[in-house]
């Protein structure tokens, strides 16, 4: 399972978590987003724009 | 202020520098955490229909209900030209320490409170005194003004998503005059279609308000509902269902809107209506001054650019950013829009706007005289290049005709 962070305000998409809100269950992997998924918190960034987090 | 004028990297995209500068000078910090009480006016403001409903029941004169009308065009601009501009940033230090601070947040919990003891205390008093039709449609107007800056706050807690309580009051300030779709359609739908002809947020070059306003309500409203549905299907669930955050919000409106026609009679109609209604304007003026006119660009994939600072219309006039939560930090807002209101700041180089919302929004209110004002700064902008600019389309070989004329480098 993967992590990766918004680069505007710094949230983590965490694939254990997924976005349960907005429709993405937990287990969801980032590759299996949708290309316009836009960052759950601040909107302003989308899937394109994400950079994985180290482990 | 005096002081040493320290330029600190802030991450902001602006104008091909991908690490635009601040200005933040330290002595200001003082002032900075200072206003903290000032802030005190989001609690006070929607005070004044409350105490101008108190002072009619009392004196039996219905034109104090004009109170806050009053105080919104007559007094707040001349008091916002009059303090001048408030260009103090905060340091990174500053931000941290004040960014979680809870206070800034119960101020917005307490506005939200004083805005439904406003809307129900003046159609109490509006249905109970016997007063001529000019004097409720003056409280009518106010509470409309109230509604407004119920807005702003709602758009400030709105955008706390990570953050149940806010949301949970964002919906309630925002049920005050039945605009709950708004921090949907604010946050996925604005924030991300924002300086482009797609947004019916976004206000074209050559668009009056009156026009925009026919483009800008029904679309939001549209948007907000197919991301909501979109949202509900991903969850399994139909959108006719208590899950969703339009409909919330929406029952707490008619629920209190209701109960205010059953209590106090028929001449809520108009009251509630023009209430709302006026409300939904003032949203409607922000969105038309915040964009006017700026374009995004598309890159080689036809990807438009992500929001810079170059992309929003900003103010530093002090009284209208204490009323307005700093709202007129508008490239700081787009830039990182769940930064809280308390640590927005200015940048050097942004497009400014020549007084705050209170004067612009009456500004426009008079096209003629808006397009005057704004046109230019606008073509300034984009350096004479019209392809740059978001023209209406309805207009758009008039104002190439008259204002093309691009700078060669």
């Amino acid at each position: 399972m993967k992590k990766y962070e918004c680069p505007d305000c710094g949230y983590i998409y965490d694939e254990t978590l997924g976005a349960e809100h907005e429709g993405y269950p937990a287990g969801t992997k980032f590759e299996d987003l949708p290309d316009d998924f836009p960052c759950p918190d601040c909107f302003v960034r989308e899937k394109p724009d994400f950079v994985e987090v180290e482990a | 202020m005096t002081g040493k004028v320290e330029k600190i990297k802030t991450g902001i995209e602006n104008a091909g520098v991908a690490d635009a500068t601040a200005a933040v000078v330290k002595e200001d910090s003082a002032w900075i955490k200072n206003k903290r009480y000032m802030y005190f006016a989001s609690m006070i403001l929607p005070g004044i229909p409350i105490l101008s409903a108190f002072l009619a029941g009392e004196t039996g004169n219905g034109l104090w209900l004009w109170s806050l009308f009053i105080v919104f065009y007559g007094i707040l601009p001349v008091l916002d030209q009059w303090s001048g501009v408030d260009a103090a940033n905060p340091s990174d230090e500053l931000v941290e320490e004040l960014k979680d601070d809870r206070y800034y947040v119960y101020i917005l919990y307490g506005a939200t409170i004083m805005h439904w003891i406003a809307l129900v205390y003046m159609a109490y008093t509006v249905s109970t005194l016997d007063i001529s039709w000019f004097s409720i449609l003056g409280g009518a107007l106010s509470i409309g003004l109230a509604n407004g800056l119920a807005l702003v706050a709602g758009h400030e807690m709105g955008h706390k998503v990570n953050d149940k309580v806010q949301v949970f009051f964002a919906k309630l300030i925002l049920a005050v005059s039945g605009y709950g779709h708004f921090f949907i359609e604010h946050n996925k739908g604005h924030h991300k279609d924002v300086a482009t002809p797609e947004d019916p947020a976004t206000s074209a070059f050559g668009e009056s308000i009156y026009k925009f306003v026919q483009r800008e309500i029904p679309g939001a409203f549209r948007r907000a509902w197919e991301l909501e549905s979109a949202r509900l299907h991903r969850l399994g669930k139909s959108e006719w269902s208590l899950s969703n955050e339009i409909i919330q919000p929406a029952l707490i409106t008619i629920t209190a809107y209701t109960l205010m026609l059953a209590y106090f009679g028929p001449v809520m109609i108009p009251f509630l209506a023009i209430g709302a209604a006026y409300g939904w304007w003032q949203l409607t003026g922000a969105n038309y001054i915040e964009h006017y006119g700026l374009m995004r660009e598309r890159d080689a994939n036809g990807r438009y650019e992500r929001c810079q600072a170059r992309h929003s219309w900003n103010s530093n006039h002090k009284i209208s950013n204490l009323v307005l939560l700093h709202l007129q930090r508008h490239s700081d807002h787009h830039a990182h829009p769940t930064r809280p209101y308390q640590v927005l700041r200015d940048y050097p180089e942004v497009p400014g706007l020549p007084s705050g919302y209170p004067f612009m929004l009456a500004l426009a209110m008079f096209p003629s005289a808006w397009f005057s004002l704004m046109n230019p700064k606008v073509v300034n902008w984009a350096e004479g290049d019209m392809n740059k600019v978001n023209i209406d389309p309805d207009v758009k070989e008039e104002m190439f005709k008259r204002y093309h004329n691009p700078k060669v480098a």
